[in-house]
Formats: C-alpha cells, sequence, structure tokens
C-alpha cells in the first residue's frame, strides 16, 4: 500500500492574516524569497518574522542586513511597538550589519564567500538561533563583480540553511520582467512572495501575493495588507458564502415599524443591510437608530463615521431624541472617524478589519460608504466591499451601510453592484408632492424573509423615527383634504432630516 | 601594515600567502608586515572586520581602506589594490 505522503511542515510567521493565506505559515526549514519593490515592506517583514519567533513560537533569530545599520532597523520597527534592542540583550535576536563597500574591494582571482558562512554561523550559533532573515542578498551583486561565484555561493548559501533546519527569508529587489533583479527565484524553490506597494492619485495600496509554494496549498490571489500600528496585517479573502452558518436570529433596526416591513422581527443576525437615500432623508438617523437598539441589548456598536465628527452626530442625534452619551459612556458605543481621501481602498479595508478585531462589536455602521467607492477605481470596490461584508458575516455582526444616491429615482449601476452583495436593501426617497417635501421609506429586497411592499411616510420626530402609514393613503383622497392633512402631518414636530 | 583574512588551510588560502609574500618581496621589500587572521580559529573577526569573502587582503594604512580580494594572483591587480607603485626595476 502506498503511504500518504507528509505534507509539507510549516513555520508560523506570527503576522496577522500572513499564516492564514498560506495555511499555515512558511514551509519549516527551507528558504523563502520575499521579493517587491522598494518600500513595499520586505524589511518589515523580516523582523516581524523574527520578533513573533522569539516572542510567540520561542525561536531566537538571525537578521543578516546588506543594506541598513542596526540602528535603522530598531527605528524602523519601534513605532509598531518593536523593541529590537531589549531582544538583543536578551540573546534572543542576532543582528548583523554586513557591509560592502564597492570603492574599497578590489577582486584579483579565485575567492568564496566563506566569510559570510562563518558570521552566520557564529551568530546562529552564538543564541541557538531557528530563523534567520537576509536582507536583502542581492546587495551581493552589487558588491562584488564575480557575478559566476556568487551565484555558486548562493547555492551553497541555501544548502546550508537546509542542512541546519533554519527557516529563512531572503529577500530581493524586484526586477523588471522576472520576479527578482539578479534572478534569484531560481535558487528558491520552495516559496516565493511577491510585496507590491502602488501609489496610484496619491493613494497608496499594498498588496501580497504568494507566487509559489511548492507543496502546498495557497490562496492565489492578491491579498491587500496595511501597516498599521501593530506591523503588517494581511487581509485573507474569505470564500464567500461557504463558511457561515446563518443565522436564524433576528434583531431589531430600533424602528418598530420597520422591523414589522421586514418579516415582522427585524433582520437576520449577521446580515448586512444597505440603506441609500439623497441627501438629507435621515440615513445616518436610521443607521444610529439601529446602533442604539443594539446598545439597549447590551451588544457592544461600533460606527465608522466618513464625513461627521463625533460631536457633529452626537449633536444631530440629540435632536431626534437619541441621547448617545449614555452608551458612549459605558463602552457599548464605539466611534471611528475617517477622512476617506487619507487612506487607499485596501487601507481602509485593513484598517476596518484591525479596529473590529479590537473592539469586537455584534453590530456595525459604515456610514457612508459613497466616498470610498468614488475615490477609487470601480473594479476594486466590488471586491473590496464583498471581502468586508464576509468577513463581518464570519464574525456574526450585523452592519448596516449607508449610500447617498445622487439620484433618488435612477438605479446608478454602482448601487446596483453594491446592493447585490447585500442581504437587504432599504431606499429613502424624497418625494415633492404639491410644493411638501417628504420622505418615504420602502424596502428593495430583503433576502430569506418575506418583506412588505409598501412604501412608507419615514419621519424624523422628537422622539426618534416613525414610519407612517402607507405613502399613498391619503393622498389619494381628493387634492384639497390631502393638502390640509398632509400638512397638519407635517406640521407637527418634524425635524430636519439629517 | 597588511591583513590576509583566510578560513583554514585551504588551498586558496595558501595560494594567496603564497602570492602575496612573494609581491612584498619584490616591492615593499623591508616596508611591510604581514599578519594571517585565521576566520576558523576567530570567527568573531569576520564580523568586526567586516570580511565576507575569503581570502582577503587588508591595507589598513594608509587610509582609505582597502580589501582585495581573491588568491592575489594577478601581480598587477594586487599593486593597484594596496596603492603601490611596482619597484624600479634594474636592467633588462
Amino acid at each position: 500500500m502506498r503511504s500518504i505522503k507528509n505534507s509539507l511542515s510549516k513555520t508560523p510567521t506570527g503576522i496577522e492574516g500572513l499564516d492564514e493565506v498560506t495555511n499555515g505559515g512558511l514551509p519549516a526549514g527551507r528558504t523563502t524569497l520575499v521579493c517587491g519593490s522598494a518600500g513595499s515592506g520586505k524589511t518589515v517583514l523580516g523582523l516581524e518574522f523574527l520578533v513573533h519567533g522569539i516572542e510567540e513560537y520561542g525561536e531566537p533569530g538571525v537578521f543578516v542586513a546588506f543594506e541598513e545599520t542596526e540602528k535603522d532597523l530598531r527605528q524602523n520597527v519601534a513605532s509598531f511597538g518593536y523593541d529590537l534592542e531589549k531582544l538583543q540583550d536578551e540573546g534572543k535576536l542576532s543582528i548583523d550589519h554586513v557591509v560592502i563597500e564597492r570603492s574599497e574591494i578590489e577582486e584579483t582571482g579565485e575567492y568564496d564567500l566563506e566569510g559570510l558562512f562563518i558570521r552566520l554561523g557564529c551568530a546562529v550559533d552564538a543564541i541557538g538561533a531557528k530563523r534567520v532573515v537576509l536582507d536583502t542578498i542581492e546587495v551581493l551583486f552589487s558588491g562584488l563583480k564575480n557575478q559566476q561565484i556568487i551565484r555558486a555561493e548562493l547555492r551553497r548559501l541555501f544548502r546550508w540553511l537546509k542542512d541546519r533546519g533554519l527557516t529563512a527569508i531572503v529577500t530581493g529587489e524586484r526586477g523588471d520582467g522576472q520576479l527578482t533583479r539578479y534572478g534569484l527565484e531560481e535558487y528558491v524553490a520552495d516559496c516565493v512572495i511577491l510585496l507590491d506597494h502602488r501609489v496610484t492619485e496619491q493613494l497608496s495600496t499594498r498588496r501580497l501575493r504568494i507566487v509559489k509554494y511548492r507543496g502546498s496549498l495557497h490562496g492565489t490571489d492578491e491579498y491587500p495588507f496595511l501597516m498599521g500600528e501593530d506591523g503588517i496585517s494581511v487581509l485573507p479573502i474569505t470564500s464567500v458564502g461557504l463558511t457561515h452558518t446563518a443565522s436564524k436570529e433576528r434583531i431589531s433596526t430600533g424602528v418598530a415599524d420597520l422591523d414589522g416591513m421586514v418579516g415582522g422581527k427585524g433582520f437576520y443576525r449577521g446580515s448586512s443591510i444597505l440603506v441609500s437615500g439623497t441627501a438629507g432623508t435621515g440615513k445616518s438617523s436610521l443607521s444610529m437608530t439601529f446602533l442604539t437598539a443594539a446598545c439597549e441589548r447590551g451588544e457592544r456598536a461600533l460606527y465608522f463615521s466618513f464625513e461627521e465628527s463625533k460631536d457633529q452626530v452626537i449633536r444631530n442625534m440629540a435632536s431626534i431624541g437619541l441621547d448617545l452619551k449614555p452608551w458612549i459612556d459605558k463602552g457599548l458605543l464605539h466611534f471611528h472617524n475617517v477622512r476617506p481621501s487619507s487612506l487607499g481602498l485596501e487601507a481602509h479595508l485593513a484598517s476596518m478589519h484591525q479596529i473590529i478585531k479590537r473592539v469586537d462589536p455584534k453590530v456595525v455602521v459604515v456610514d457612508p460608504i459613497t466616498n470610498l467607492i468614488s475615490s477609487t477605481d470601480n473594479s476594486g470596490v466590488k471586491s473590496m466591499l464583498t471581502r468586508l461584508v464576509d468577513f463581518l458575516k464570519m464574525k456574526q455582526i450585523t452592519a448596516m451601510f449607508t449610500h447617498l444616491s445622487s439620484d433618488g429615482t435612477a438605479l446608478k449601476s454602482m448601487e446596483e453592484k453594491v446592493s447585490s452583495i447585500m442581504d437587504a436593501w432599504i431606499l429613502l426617497r424624497d418625494v415633492e408632492h404639491e410644493g411638501q417635501r417628504s420622505c418615504a421609506l420602502y424596502v428593495l429586497k430583503s433576502r430569506g424573509m418575506a418583506h412588505s411592499r409598501e412604501m412608507r411616510d419615514f419621519v424624523l420626530t422628537d422622539h426618534g423615527i416613525r414610519l407612517g402609514d402607507n405613502y399613498m393613503k391619503g393622498r389619494n383622497s381628493g387634492k384639497k383634504q390631502h393638502g390640509a392633512h398632509a400638512g397638519a402631518k407635517r406640521a407637527s414636530s418634524v425635524k430636519r432630516a439629517r | 601594515m597588511l591583513r590576509l583574512y583566510v578560513a583554514g588551510q585551504t588551498p586558496k588560502s595558501v595560494a594567496a600567502f603564497t602570492n602575496l609574500k612573494r609581491i612584498c618581496e619584490k616591492h615593499l621589500a623591508g616596508q611591510y608586515q604581514i599578519e594571517v587572521v585565521d576566520l576558523l580559529v576567530n570567527p568573531k573577526l569576520a564580523k568586526g572586520d567586516q570580511i565576507i569573502a575569503v581570502p582577503t587582503l587588508v591595507r589598513q594604512l594608509p587610509v582609505p581602506i582597502k580589501k582585495i580580494i581573491g588568491d592575489l594572483a594577478d601581480e598587477e591587480r594586487v599593486l593597484v589594490g594596496i596603492d603601490v607603485r611596482p619597484a624600479a626595476h634594474t636592467g633588462v
């Protein structure tokens, strides 16, 4: 009987999201090539690999730096909260800065790079290292002239690392037409990761792609990643719908009448709801009502605001009778203000990802997603939103997304694209009738449940949102009567919609 | 003051030493001093003195530092490398 081949054993990197997209980490005891252009994050990735190795997996590590000094490296990651000096003092981390000064060197005849091997061996043995990073080994090519010798020695180096069972990362600069300038990918057979850093219209986007991973399943997508406060975090794309357990639980929107319109009980937990409407129709108010309803149930709520400041929102909600302060003080209502133009689409996603993980809410509002959509190329939007919605579903977080429609009646293609990802879609429409402006709500779709097809009066009062009768009621029963009736209705405690 | 870094008694290292001795005798008679550092014996010096290739000849003085790597077979290159004018030839 044939024996089953053992799957490659893996070394977890400890880098958020990376172990997920690689299904466990980097190939253990082998060398991984990380290539990318300058500033793409290779050095940080290497350092994080070592730091996590020490702090989380008890594996000391050696960092061989060909370009940066020890001081540079320490400063590089200090902002992420990594104290390299401390790890060095504890004998867990060794940094060797290799200087190759081309102007100093003259080559005459045969030589080998045994000096490098000796240094590396020394460093590894001194602390019992299990992990090694060489950043960036291509400096050898620019410092020394004899390519043949360098290549032969590199082959020898990778064998050397393998023989000692060291899990290593070697970094290389991106080349034109090939992965690295000097073709390092030829020698590194097991795993190759590409880091990409693009700046389009002053927005920077970082992506990671696993080009090769011999003997392992890996995602083939480009994963966005962020260099945030805690270092690198990679956003894995989760398979849509496959791993979610659909909840049967229904939660209130905070507006009893609206709950009634959607199967009588509100929305399913973990569902995604789009609320779109023209300016001033009350989308933010509805979304905040939804959040405070969650707070009333003792659940944590998170509000991502892309337009207004926390104080503005608090003030606005106060005018419709929603007092947010107690929920904020109790730590149930969390705010996060974002400036949409300051980050790329991918960076926003990763940042929201991190905040959601930290706050761990049961309900989330993104108000509005409009700027995100318009601030970048359209092809990325659907993908980004899908990931976000997916991520929220996985965590069984019910989410509401508001969107400013530029035209109340026409369904723009972007809105359609976005709505197809959502489970439910509520439309708020400005309606003008006989010199009166009012707002109507209707549920365009709501997956998995029967929903009302009525268009209802949507009113913001002192005591919150109220849904009136069927919009058309009272409007067909004669003009004069209707006018007076409608006028009277309007006059009493209606606030300017927000 | 010349320092030759080797890693044990490999053919390249031995050749380098032999070549170096010869060159020095010829062009620097009485004005040189060769120190041989075996990195297998003193591995820490590889880091301290920034040596990656073996064999490496280092001329520390006068500054700037010059490093010549290889078996030093090419006499002219070595002389250029350590900044020494070839000794004048006597006769034919």
